[in-house]
């Protein structure tokens, strides 16, 4: 041990401070480049049962067994400056869609939980969820009676289901608009399979990106009415009404 | 011109045992490897399913699961706590390294070796001597880095780049064969290897190399020099060897010839190319370190910065 300034303990400290920094910036580089928000395509979606995406990619050791079971060939293993992280699984709707298998091979072949074996039933899958994007261009927007997206969902009436409209343009006719219940929809991909346009009108995007998701302070007032099982307010003087009071409402606005 | 060239390794060899026996260990570390690689693709290619996944995790006959410890550990720092069978699969995988040697993954099974084994071999062949010294504990900053940032960030991050996964996963799920990008890093480490860094990804950056060394430190498969007297320094074993600092202690008159470095590969390329058999691979007691001695300690004396 040297006791001088420029000896070798002085040295060897700085050796160490600078693989210590250097150890740093790598982690930092590293980090960077396998950061979660650099590395899914909105058009890729993750095999049933996947964890929330944060949770996925540290779970997810990218083995691809869950692709090997999958019987349909839907999942693909990423590969390089693909679609979602390299080396994990998923698929693209518009490709080959999820068939939705009752016993959900891709989970069980799944080592590390990363599909997580707490999903038993298929149609509790959240793999995204369909959009009508095509306002414009869905078929039977247009008027028409395609209902290809429809008929083709496995769990047709709940997940997608056809409301009737006036067609105004008419005066005559009906448009019966595919109508997606986001709550429902497993985003198993088969309606943006099938649908017939070049571009498909109905899309599954991961859930994040289909559903909006309001602030955390948000109050429904309806359901805190419900909940507390009074209305939320005392005491709201309720002035007579002046204009048009619809007969339904009997003279009477509640508010 | 220049100063003299040393002479090629393998030569003296060859005509003093043949051609087979100086080459017996290369090629039964190619044959492993093959092998290695068979076994994942014999399902793809004719249906026959012996060994599904990637060297990330696997599962073998359909009972049989092996996991990756440093994937695994990544995935553990990373804050998700894996089913059992990732975690079987990785004890499985540490206990049999711990126990024979941790780099023989990098030579018997790795296929990122033979790369690097060719850019090693087109080195010598062209005579080319210069090349940038890395520091062979560069590859531990890289496994820190690895694992701190997988700690930092939550995810799985040398999975992202790692070489020896990309290239196993695109050769077992064909996205090699069909064009994918991953032939662009398998080049960039070749030449990386040939034309700026001697040894450079194996030998001194490699993190998975680092921790299967660290894993098999006391592992009971070596190299020796039992014949070390007949030794007459013609240097084509340091030429061949991925990790030369190695030998230099099992050579010496004094002490043990048994090369107990955690960063042999145990290739047994050193045993192909001696003229004179000093070298045999063998069981032997792991060095154990002394009571009282932090094993950090050790492992800092071993490593040779050059």
């Amino acid at each position: 041990m040297s006791a001088s300034p420029e000896g070798p303990g002085r040295r060897r400290v700085l050796a160490a401070a600078a693989a210590v920094c250097g150890t740093g910036f790598l982690a930092l580089l590293l980090g960077r480049v396998a950061a979660p928000s650099r590395t899914l395509a909105a058009t890729a979606l993750r095999p049933p049962g996947a964890l929330a995406e944060a949770d996925f990619l540290a779970a997810c050791v990218r083995c691809g067994l869950c692709v090997r079971d999958c019987p349909y060939d839907t999942l693909r293993l990423a590969d390089l400056a693909d679609a979602a992280a390299t080396g994990t699984p998923y698929f693209v709707a518009r490709e080959i869609p999820c068939e939705m298998c009752e016993d959900i091979p891709c989970v069980a072949a799944c080592p590390t939980g990363a599909l997580t074996k707490t999903l038993t039933r298929i149609d509790d899958a959240r793999m995204g969820s369909a959009v009508l994007v095509g306002h414009e261009t869905c078929l039977n927007v247009l008027g028409l009676r395609c209902d290809v997206c429809y008929r083709v969902c496995p769990l047709i009436d709940t997940a997608i289901r056809l409301e009737m409209r006036h067609n105004e343009r008419t005066g005559r006719h009906a448009h019966l608009i595919p109508v997606v219940d986001t709550d429902v929809c497993t985003g198993c991909g088969k309606c943006e399979k099938s649908c017939v346009l070049e571009e498909a009108a109905i899309k599954v995007l991961p859930a994040d990106l289909a559903r909006g998701r309001l602030g955390d302070h948000y109050r429904l007032g309806w359901k805190e009415q419900e909940r507390a099982g009074k209305p939320l307010v005392d005491g709201i003087i309720d002035l007579p009404d002046r204009g048009y009071v619809p007969p339904s409402l009997n003279g009477e606005f509640r508010p | 011109m220049s100063a003299p060239s040393r002479r090629r390794p393998g030569p003296a060899a060859v005509a003093a045992k043949g051609r087979l026996r100086a080459n017996g260990w290369l090629i039964a570390r190619r044959t492993a490897q093959a092998a290695f690689l068979a076994l994942f693709l014999t399902g793809p290619l004719f249906g026959v399913w012996i060994t599904k996944g990637t060297l990330a995790a696997s599962e073998t006959l359909g009972v049989l699961p092996l996991t990756d410890p440093l994937v695994l550990a990544q995935s553990l720092l990373a804050g998700h706590a894996p089913e059992t069978a990732a975690v079987i699969g990785a004890i499985l995988v540490l206990g049999a390294y711990a126990l024979l040697r941790g780099r023989l993954y990098c030579s018997w099974v790795c296929p990122i070796n033979p790369v690097t084994d060719a850019a090693a071999a087109l080195r010598r062949r062209l005579g080319l001597k210069e090349g940038t010294a890395l520091n062979r504990r560069l590859r531990h900053m890289v496994l820190a880095a690895v694992l701190l940032a997988s700690l930092v960030t939550g995810v799985v991050v040398w999975e992202a780049v790692n070489p020896v996964t990309l290239l196993h996963r695109s050769l077992v799920f064909g996205s090699l064969a069909a064009g994918g990008l991953v032939w662009t890093v398998v080049a960039a480490i070749f030449l990386f290897d040939l034309a700026v860094a001697p040894r450079g990804w194996c030998g001194h950056l490699c993190p998975v190399g680092a921790f299967y060394a660290r894993v098999g430190r006391f592992g009971t498969v070596a190299v020796a020099a039992p014949r070390r007297a007949a030794c007459d320094h013609c240097m084509d074993c340091y030429q061949v060897c991925p990790e030369p600092h190695v030998i230099a202690p099992a050579l010496r008159d004094t002490g043990t010839d048994v090369i107990h470095s955690p960063d042999c590969t145990a290739c047994g390329r050193c045993i192909d190319v001696c003229p004179h058999d000093v070298f045999a691979l063998g069981l032997h007691r792991p060095r154990l370190p002394a009571a009282g001695t932090p094993v950090g300690a050790t492992a800092l004396r071993q490593g040779d910065p050059s």
